[in-house]
């Protein structure tokens, strides 16, 4: 055990000297280092902001089986083959009833694997789009588990480039977000003290159209009743036909309208817009336009002239500052579905750098007492079991910067934990040692044996605190994650320093002195 | 054989203190229950520091209790400034329901604080987070078994768990006494406690099999007192040093780590006396002997 080749002697070196080096780029301010990655600091650390949100799909899966009617009956009228009563239930189903000589038929059609247009098969998942259960001719569909994954999957997709290009339309440094699940979003805002903002914009779904504001009982088409954002009146009866979506929106900016020095948001329409825009707005004169947001009419102007260049003005009872956010809402789009904030942690900046300090102060206070405490048991064993230790330190931060990883308070608090229990081997071999030297006089011998029948006990000792931090590491969040990376690296980074590193030095030592008596 | 202490006299005594002391934590643990924090239990934490030392806790209280939070509770944390306020949120989904609080609050206290720090955990969230809690602590739990059935005997394995169970079920007690909040980073001391306890019952556990094959004539008792006390220096110093560690961060740490440092300050304590006497007692119990392991070697 205490035999080293010279060239495991310099591939320790080397490892050791070259994670040493990672450790002290993290302090170094300069760019022409060959290696610039820094460790990530969590937001416990740095301060700022995480939001996780939760998309609503429930409207979502209903309006998508709402609008697969017209397909089912246009696709089995082609076959003729008559269905009757659709209606979607409350707890979303698709009913229909059929013929009783068609049931047959239309349970081939939906189960049918190739080429199936009506109910989707995947082939991947073996699995189709609806599940269905038929029953005295009543059909019963629901969307299988693979298609809620489908729509799922979309809604998350689209949601997240909304929710980025929202985020970075404000312009905070450095936003990361992430799926998570299949129906939530991560989104952590560093150095972002005060959210409320963003919470705002994110909590508003901005379906925008316009729509007329209807007098009499012209319209066949369908209203419904709609609220003033404002409450400058109270409702108004407003059509379904929509004249125009935010889709047709290609930019939209704040603005002081220089008559009424009113604050507005303008408005720029695509070509299809603009000639839709252009089309209503010339038969319509007279009528009330209503500006409909997320069903609250923001407001309803009269139109005068026809407007048939492409731009238009929204006018309500805005600040500054909630124009600039209405614009950033059309800017950005729809969200798919709403968005609600399940759970926020927010911390300031100086609790921030007061949590490093205090997590320094505890590393540098509890290291130097194990330091101390390891000289006073074992004089120079001590030292070398130190020399370990604060190589093991570096090399454990070198580790976590090398691969990027997040540090956090309890991160901290797991490098300081490590710090304690690292000696552990050490010790473990080191009493070993002591005990072989009573019935062996031998030395080199007796040092030989301490490490190998310690062996056992030092790989048990820390397979089960790997144990527990691969655990914690799966099951854990935010910054317990952070606790259990540092935690299982620590562990990786113990076994070198102590079989390679502090044995080296013990095999330096011994070699040298195997005249001396009591070594240990 | 080194200076020995006779650890094994004490095995009764001590079983009945343990076995007290765990029926006390379950005692505790149903009837008045852990105090869960925001993560578990969902609702606000606002970590809040005044700027006017003349703004007592009690105004504090009293501006709160003016906006209608419901159940609110406010207490020091830390720093003679420094408050932490807790509640059960309403509406959810209220964006603008911090800064309402805050506005409120300056006009009551005027612009004298800050939020240091702000959490709102949503009721679904929290349950989950409790769920997976529990989930990670059964789980290492059960790794902690399998592990050691495949590294010792089945009884070296239950008296092991036992040890285990103790630890985590009075660290827990403990808590629910002196109603301490628990909280995501005590679940992670909980999971490394288990790991450390494990740990130092293992390394006593293969210097008793290691005994075992080297005296026949030993009785178990006895035998058990010899490997713990072989392992003794060990074991002090582990502890010792892993404590200075912890009580660092304990002290020096900050607040935010102070429930974390202490559960497993008071896992490391129980831990290095449940390997003691609770594990080996019952390898006593069990009536070990060098038949056990060479049973085993045969199969």
């Amino acid at each position: 055990m205490l035999y080293f080749s010279k060239i495991r002697i310099f591939l320790i070196t080397i490892f050791t000297l070259f994670f040493v080096y990672i450790f002290l780029s993290n302090f170094i301010k300069s760019d022409d280092l060959f290696f610039s990655k820094k460790i990530n600091l969590g937001l416990d650390l740095q301060g700022g902001s995480y939001l996780l949100l939760e998309i609503d799909n429930a409207p979502v899966i209903t309006q998508k089986l709402q609008n697969s009617i017209p397909s089912f009956k246009k696709y089995f009228k082609e076959k003729k083959i008559d269905l009757k009563n659709f209606k979607i239930s409350e707890d979303k189903f698709l009913i229909f009833e059929a013929k009783e000589e068609d049931i047959l038929q239309i349970k081939e059609i939906l189960e049918a694997k190739e080429d199936n247009l009506i109910n989707n098969y995947y082939p991947r998942f073996k699995a189709h789009k609806f599940d269905f259960v038929e029953k005295n001719n009543l059909f019963k569909l629901s969307f299988s588990k693979y298609g809620l994954i489908e729509i799922k999957d979309a809604l998350q997709n689209q949601a997240l480039e909304t929710i980025r290009r929202r985020v970075d339309e404000i312009g905070t440094n450095e936003p990361n977000i992430i799926k998570r699940g299949s129906d939530r979003i991560v989104v952590e805002l560093p150095g972002l003290d005060d959210p409320s903002r963003i919470k705002n914009l994110l909590g508003k779904t901005a379906n925008l159209s316009f729509r007329f504001i209807i007098q009499g009982s012209e319209e066949t088409f369908g209203s419904e009743k709609l609220i003033f954002e404002d409450g400058s009146e109270s409702n108004a009866i407003v059509s379904k036909r929509i004249i125009l979506s935010g889709e047709n929106l290609i930019d939209a900016k704040p603005s002081m309208d220089s008559e009424t020095n009113e604050t507005v948001v303008n408005f720029t329409l695509d070509r299809v817009g603009a000639k839709r825009f252009g089309k209503a707005t010339t038969k319509g004169i007279g009528k009330r336009l209503a500006i409909v947001l997320d069903g609250k009419i923001i407001s309803a102007p009269v139109v005068r002239d026809a407007i048939v260049s492409g731009s238009g003005q929204i006018s309500g009872d805005f600040t500054f500052q909630s124009a600039t956010d209405l614009a950033l809402l059309l800017r950005s789009g729809a969200l798919p579905a709403p968005l609600n904030i399940i759970e926020e942690r927010t911390v300031g900046p100086d609790l921030g750098q007061d949590s490093i300090n205090a997590g320094i102060a505890a590393l540098i206070i509890g290291f130097l007492l194990v330091i101390f405490f390891m000289i006073f048991k074992y004089k120079i064993f001590g030292i070398i079991a130190d020399t370990a230790l604060i190589l093991n330190l570096f090399l454990l931060v070198g580790i976590l910067t090398l691969f990027e990883a997040t540090l956090t308070l309890p991160g901290i608090a797991g490098i300081i934990l490590t710090v304690g229990m690292a000696v552990d081997a050490n010790v473990l071999i080191f009493e070993r040692i002591k005990e072989e030297l009573k019935n062996e006089n031998n030395q080199l011998v007796a040092f030989d044996s301490g490490y190998e029948k310690s062996k056992s006990a030092v790989i048990d000792a820390n397979i089960t605190t790997l144990l527990a931090a691969i655990i914690l590491f799966f099951m854990g969040s935010g910054p317990v994650k952070g606790f259990s990376v540092t935690l299982g690296v620590g562990i990786f980074t113990t076994l070198f320093s102590v079989y390679f590193i502090a044995r080296l030095l013990t095999s330096i030592y011994v070699i040298k002195n195997k005249k001396k008596e009591k070594l240990i | 054989m080194i200076n020995k202490i006779p650890f094994n006299k004490f095995y009764k005594l001590f079983n009945v203190i343990s076995f007290i002391m765990i029926f006390l934590s379950i005692i505790l643990l149903l009837f008045k229950g852990l105090n869960f924090g925001v993560d578990f239990k969902g609702g606000t934490l606002i970590e809040l520091r005044v700027t006017d030392k003349s703004i007592t806790i009690t105004n504090l209280r009293d501006s709160l209790n003016q906006i209608n939070l419901g159940d609110v509770t406010v207490k020091k944390f830390g720093k003679e400034k420094d408050y932490l306020i807790k509640f059960e949120k309403k509406d959810f989904n209220n964006p603008n329901f911090i800064n309402e609080i805050k506005s409120k609050l300056t006009t009551s206290l005027g612009n004298n604080f800050e939020f240091r720090r702000v959490e709102n955990v949503g009721p679904k969230v929290s349950s989950e987070l409790l769920k997976s809690g529990i989930i990670a602590i059964s789980l290492s739990l059960a790794a902690m078994l399998i592990y050691i059935w495949i590294r010792f005997e089945w009884q070296f394995s239950l008296g092991a768990i036992v040890a285990l169970f103790h630890d985590v079920i009075i660290t827990l007690g403990i808590f629910s006494l002196f109603s301490l909040e628990i909280n995501l980073s005590i679940v992670a001391a909980v999971l490394t406690i288990v790991g450390y306890s494990m740990n130092d019952t293992v390394v006593i556990f293969d210097r008793v099999r290691e005994n075992l094959k080297k005296y026949s004539d030993i009785k178990i008792f006895e035998l058990s007192n010899i490997s713990i006390n072989e392992t003794l220096s060990r074991t002090i110093i582990t502890s010792v040093t892993t404590l200075l560690a912890l009580f660092s961060i304990f002290f020096f740490g900050g607040e935010i780590l102070k429930g974390f440092s202490l559960a497993m300050i008071l896992g490391v304590f129980f831990g290095t006396y449940s390997s003691i006497y609770i594990a080996n007692p019952i390898l006593v119990s069990l009536k070990v002997s060098q038949k056990t392991i060479l049973k085993e070697d045969k199969d």
